[in-house]
């Protein structure tokens, strides 16, 4: 089993659902699963820092994208991490159509409560990567 | 850069762990959509890597301001990487120590601190773009 679970939200600054994914993830690994949860700099992956490599390849890690580009899955893939899942907001969204975004610096209400069905989902996936469970 | 560029280009750090990339990347968001609308450009940094070939033009189409939350300077050093110069930057970290702040600042609930250092990074990030249009390196409508 992984030690810990690196989620990694995409760094969307174009879009709201990238800051909703970000939302999610900050509930997720300072509310939700603080012990097992962490994450770290999209950016890191992008320039190869040793030290964020070694995290995402020793232990798992989720995806969160805010767009089709996927930028969050690709970097991971490409630097050889775990990934135990991936996930992109439109999918939670489809689910539930009225709560969209208001936009990237404040999400808004609705914005919050999608960002919180994104991170009970999140945090399930942090369960089955674990083993473990609240 | 063949043609004369329309916009400046202006790339945060993405920043997800640090309290300063979520100031980095509101201060941007501040100076598209507030302060300077018509002639800032953006993009998603791990684009360099997950995109296709276009985004590595980015460098070479405008002049670009790197804005970076720490002295990993990802912003600026992705760039030079995969781009090309950058034309200014910003290393919000050394910003903060000049302005003399050392309180704890928060990446997922950015309260009233938060927001006025988001506020300055934006009128810095502004003067820069200034320093740009000025110099007649993109062209003005």
């Amino acid at each position: 089993m992984a030690k810990k679970v690196y989620v990694i939200p995409c760094s969307g600054i174009g879009k709201a659902a990238a800051s909703v994914g970000r939302e999610a993830m900050y509930r997720v690994v300072e509310e939700l699963r603080p012990e097992v949860a962490d994450t770290l700099c999209l950016s890191l992956l992008v320039m190869g820092d040793e030290e964020a490599l070694e995290k995402i390849r020793k232990n798992y890690c989720i995806s969160v994208d805010g767009c089709g580009k996927d930028c969050a899955r690709k970097n991971i893939e490409l630097s050889g991490g775990r990934l135990a899942s991936s996930r992109r907001v439109h999918d939670v969204l489809k689910k539930h159509r009225d709560l969209q975004p208001e936009g990237v610096r404040d999400i808004g209400e609705n914005g919050r409560k999608l960002a919180g069905l994104l991170a009970d989902e999140l945090a399930a996936e942090v369960d089955a990567a674990t083993g473990g469970g609240e | 850069m063949d043609m004369q560029p329309k916009k400046v280009g202006v790339l945060s750090c993405s920043g997800e762990a640090e309290a300063e990339g979520t100031i980095c990347r509101n201060a941007v968001r501040l100076v598209m959509e507030k302060y300077r609308p018509d002639v800032v450009t953006t993009l998603c940094l791990p684009l360099y890597l997950a995109g296709d070939t276009g985004e590595r033009e980015f460098a070479k189409k405008f002049p670009v301001i790197s804005v970076d939350g720490c002295g990993k300077l990802c912003a600026r050093r992705a760039t030079e990487k995969y781009s090309g110069t950058v034309q200014d930057a910003i290393d919000l970290r050394a910003l903060l120590e000049e302005w003399g702040v050392t309180e704890k600042l928060s990446r997922s609930h950015p309260g009233e601190l938060e927001d006025k250092l988001a506020e300055r990074l934006a009128a810095e990030i502004v003067k820069r773009i200034d320093a740009i249009i000025e110099d007649g390196k993109i062209v003005e409508r």
